[in-house]
């Protein structure tokens, strides 16, 4: 099937990598207007698209079609989005790198951060982890493989109501115009509009970061907390992730942007949030290790504050919200137990990024 | 890349003159001018989006600004006829202007014959004056002259003038992947980019090419040094061209930009210093200019464009050049420190001002130690993967990869020119990252950067320039805390190079008390005031610490101030 689309250069399909919930949206979202082909790890996913045009319980659009073979879909698409959790992304750009092309561009939609280390490194016997071991999607895709032209899309994308075709819109950033233009070209419709950014670091960063907010946000409610200290925790949050933000390389005005104010009061208000959901349990009293393990995706939130955490320590960023967060997530600490800390905090600077 | 030296005769790779792409271009320099001239109009008519009227104000700041060098900083090497060009140009300019009959497209067609006559002169002077008469002649002066002197200092008795036993090769070492750049010099186009400390470095790197045994570089020369005679007729036989860097005006920089594009896509090898102008602080670059490298990104596209054009592929060869002495460097590193971030014109009045100067420099160096090494690092395409001995790019895993496919857009080659930005970023960091790693360490290197380290430790509250206006006769060091010091960063460097980041001179494997004996001796070795000495009572002090600082800084950027 595959090398047939080669030889035309009309109607390429674009790619989908991986179709977890926010993968089946965009390839909802891209089949309004493109063939799309779907890369799955599992051959069953793969039959269940072909045939039945379903995943998970999901309805797909009749022109998706699926593979589980990366050769075939890298033969066949110059645009892919990888749509893969950040645990998995590198192993699977590992394992695409063979077939990938510096004419291939990636749009990539994972709001999470991988750990680089050299080999025989680990955790444990790392002095200290810096900036440099701590790695956005767009840096695993250029570590891994020869793509340059890579973008990320971020922004206010709850997947439920992608698929339920509700009005909404995104953020494709990029350093390349072509790829910005090319991702606009894609996914713009009636009912979603995309917004360019040329700092996809800043981007990527937005929406990693407001994870963690996210989550105490979450834990703000489950304490069944009302809306003055939701706002408290929204603000702070944001100069949380613009300090972090600067200090990783990122622009402080993405941060004000869709994707960095846009996503973090979205997800910080909504039940359908994953990392939200789980700072609610959390506060319910729940454990860490029961919450995930009935998750049905994983909240990318849990694996940012572990490792924003230990690239604190090698500077001296303070980033309190984070810090107290995970002593509450990895130390046994009372949700109750942070918020107090938190709230004699010594700052009393209202902005101070500007 | 072996940290060793092999001296090495290497046979000429293209034996005949007339297969030079440099003779072929200065043979057929008028057609290439006209071709230089036809492709920045076309730019510059991209540029102003086709507009009368952006045109028309293109042209009146090229005017102003020109009219304003010719005033306030006129050179020797100016032409005589440049304020008549210039008055011209104006009052064509009010003419234009004046009309009330013309049409918009007879006044555009009128404004772009002004353009093309200025850049029609720019391209004049920028194009090389390459005569192969001259090259050899050159070749021959430097070797048979450089060698002489030489031999007259190292061997003794009265034959020592006809000795050969000590040739420029033992003097200046060219380390590195020769072979490589060897190689890849006969299957397509290189563009050598050296870091730039010394304006000896356009010589230096010139007899390197040709010790190679490689055609002659083309590479763009500041305009300044062809004030001086000496280096004029040493540039114009190494096939330079002339960049003038008072000339900031857009139809001037677009010319320019389209010389070097059009040579490359000529197959004529080229040479950029990407950092602009010589290090001012003794640091190894680290921002580079983009400009002339973005021609070399041009040029690999514009020949993906030709279909089966032969020798299609750029390749890029970064060069560092390691001194012990830096003869500018006092000059080079006041201007550093008083400089006030505003861009100005520069006043060329250091020490390579007279050509008796330089005499006497060059009859230093041969008669006395000091040597200089020339380190080639591994040839890279314009994305900077490395690419192998028969010149395709791999990737880090070593796979293949198919440098066309960059400029691909549905399957064809498009110009973009964002997208050539960016990969010229791209391009300007992997040189840095190389620098870095083919810098080769010296013992002077290893000295400065300890004894500056220590004083700044010892005087944490003040910052720098503070520091720098310390009087020197307070500052010593003792030698045992000096000693206990160079050896922790000496083990740094070691542990630095069994993780290939950077280089070591073969003498820094001698005891550390000849290392530092060594070090001691040559750094800055002919500076009036020395950076680092050791005095009577055996402590170890500095004539000049802003020349100290000038050589620490060659080992900045490696965090090595992290061990003291």
């Amino acid at each position: 099937m595959g090398m047939s689309w080669k030889k035309s250069s009309e109607a390429r399909p674009v790619g989908v990598i991986g179709i977890g919930s926010f993968g089946a949206a965009i390839a909802n979202l891209l089949a309004e207007k493109n063939e799309v082909m779907v890369y799955a790890r599992d051959q069953g996913v793969v039959d269940a698209i072909n045939e039945r045009h379903m995943v998970k319980g999901r309805k797909l659009a009749e022109r998706i079609m699926a593979t589980s073979d990366p050769e075939i879909l890298c033969e066949a698409c110059d645009i892919m989005f990888p749509m893969i959790p950040s645990a998995a992304f590198r192993e699977v750009m590992v394992q695409f790198a063979p077939f990938l092309h510096p004419y291939h561009m990636l749009i990539h939609g994972t709001k999470g951060l991988s750990l680089n280390l050299a080999a025989g490194k680990t955790l444990e016997n790392m002095a200290e982890i810096k900036r440099e071991h701590i790695c956005t999607m767009s840096e695993v895709i250029l570590q891994e493989t020869v793509v340059e032209r890579i973008g990320c899309l971020a922004g206010p994308n709850l997947a439920k109501e992608l698929l339920e075709d509700q009005p909404g819109a995104t953020v494709v950033a990029s350093r390349y115009d072509e790829v910005i233009r090319e991702g606009q070209r894609l996914l713009r419709s009636d009912n979603f509009q995309v917004y360019g950014n040329s700092d996809i670091v800043g981007v990527e960063l937005s929406g990693v970061l407001k994870n963690i907010i996210a989550i105490a946000a979450g834990a703000l409610s489950g304490m069944g907390l009302g809306d003055n200290a939701k706002g408290l925790l929204v603000s702070r949050g944001m100069v949380e992730m613009i300090h972090l933000g600067n200090a990783m390389g990122g622009e402080t005005k993405s941060f004000l942007g869709l994707a960095g104010i846009g996503d973090l009061v979205t997800t910080c208000n909504s039940t359908l949030s994953r990392n939200y959901t789980l700072g609610y349990r959390l506060a319910k009293g729940e454990s860490l290790d029961d919450i995930v393990a009935n998750m049905e995706e994983v909240a990318e939130g849990i694996n940012t504050v572990k490792l924003i955490k230990l690239y604190l320590e090698s500077t001296d960023t303070r980033a309190p919200i984070t810090e107290n967060l995970y002593k509450v997530l990895f130390e046994g600490f009372k949700v109750e137990t942070a918020l107090q800390y938190l709230m004699k905090y010594p700052i009393y600077t209202d902005i101070n990024f500007l | 890349m072996t940290d060793d030296y092999i001296k090495h005769q290497y046979t000429p790779i293209l034996p005949k003159k007339d297969e030079w792409p440099v003779v072929k271009l200065s043979k057929s320099r008028k057609e290439f001018i006209q071709q230089v001239v036809a492709s920045s109009m076309e730019r510059i008519r991209s540029l102003t989006g086709n507009q009368l009227q952006a045109l028309k104000e293109e042209l009146e700041l090229t005017l102003y600004r020109e009219r304003m060098r010719i005033k306030q900083n006129p050179w020797l090497v100016d032409p005589d006829d440049e304020a008549k060009f210039w008055s011209k140009v104006k009052s064509s300019l009010l003419a234009i202007g004046a009309e009330q009959q013309a049409s918009e497209t007879e006044k555009k067609e009128k404004y772009f014959e002004i353009l093309r006559s200025i850049i029609l002169r720019y391209a004049e002077e920028i194009a090389s004056n390459f005569k192969h008469s001259h090259y050899k002649m050159t070749r021959s002066i430097v070797t048979f002259g450089f060698s002489r002197l030489l031999n007259t200092a190292r061997v003794k008795g009265f034959k020592s003038v006809f000795s050969n036993q000590y040739s420029l090769q033992d003097k200046i070492q060219i380390i590195g992947e020769t072979d490589q750049l060897r190689e890849l010099a006969s299957r397509g186009t290189i563009v050598m980019v050296p870091t730039h400390f010394s304006n000896l470095d356009s010589i230096l790197i010139g007899w390197t090419i040709s010790t190679l045994g490689l055609p002659p570089f083309i590479y763009g020369a500041g305009l300044n040094l062809f004030n001086i005679q000496i280096f004029a007729y040493f540039m114009n036989a190494l096939g330079a061209y002339k960049v003038d860097r008072r000339k900031k005006n857009q139809v001037y920089l677009e010319t320019l930009k389209t010389y070097s594009r059009e040579a490359i896509q000529f197959g004529c090898h080229s040479l950029f210093f990407p950092g602009g102008t010589r290090s001012r602080n003794g640091n190894i670059e680290s921002k580079l200019k983009l400009g002339l490298l973005s021609t070399a990104i041009e040029a690999q596209r514009a020949n993906y464009q030709e279909s089966e054009k032969e020798f299609e592929k750029v390749f890029i060869v970064p060069v560092t050049i390691n001194y012990h002495f830096v003869l500018e460097a006092p000059s080079l590193i006041h201007d550093h420190l008083n400089y006030t971030g505003q861009e100005r014109y520069y006043s060329e009045s250091d020490e390579f001002s007279t050509s008796y100067k330089i005499s006497k420099f060059l009859v230093k160096f041969f008669t006395k130690g000091s040597d200089i090494s020339v380190s080639i690092g591994s040839a890279m395409d314009i994305l900077g993967n490395h690419v192998d001995a028969e010149g395709n790019s791999r990737d880090r895993q070593g796979r293949l990869i198919d440098c066309r496919d960059y400029f691909l857009s549905n399957g064809k080659v498009t110009v973009d020119l964002q997208r050539e930005e960016e990969y010229t970023k791209k391009l300007g960091r992997r040189i840095v990252e190389e620098f870095h790693k083919i810098n080769r360490v010296f013992s002077s290197h290893l000295v400065a950067f300890t004894a500056f380290r220590l004083i700044k430790r010892a005087n944490k509250k003040l910052d720098l320039f503070s520091l720098l206006r310390l009087p020197e006769e307070d500052i010593y060091l003792s030698y045992d805390t000096f000693k206990e010091a160079t050896a922790e960063v000496l083990e740094c460097i070691k542990k630095l190079r069994a993780e290939g980041k950077l280089h070591m001179a073969p003498h820094l494997e001698m005891p550390l008390e000849d290392i530092i004996r060594h070090g001691l001796e040559n750094v800055g070795m002919y500076h009036a005031r020395r950076p680092l000495i050791r005095n009577d009572q055996g402590n170890i002090v500095t004539e000049d610490i802003s020349l100290l600082y000038y050589y620490h800084n060659r080992l900045d950027g490696y965090e090595l101030e992290k061990v003291i």
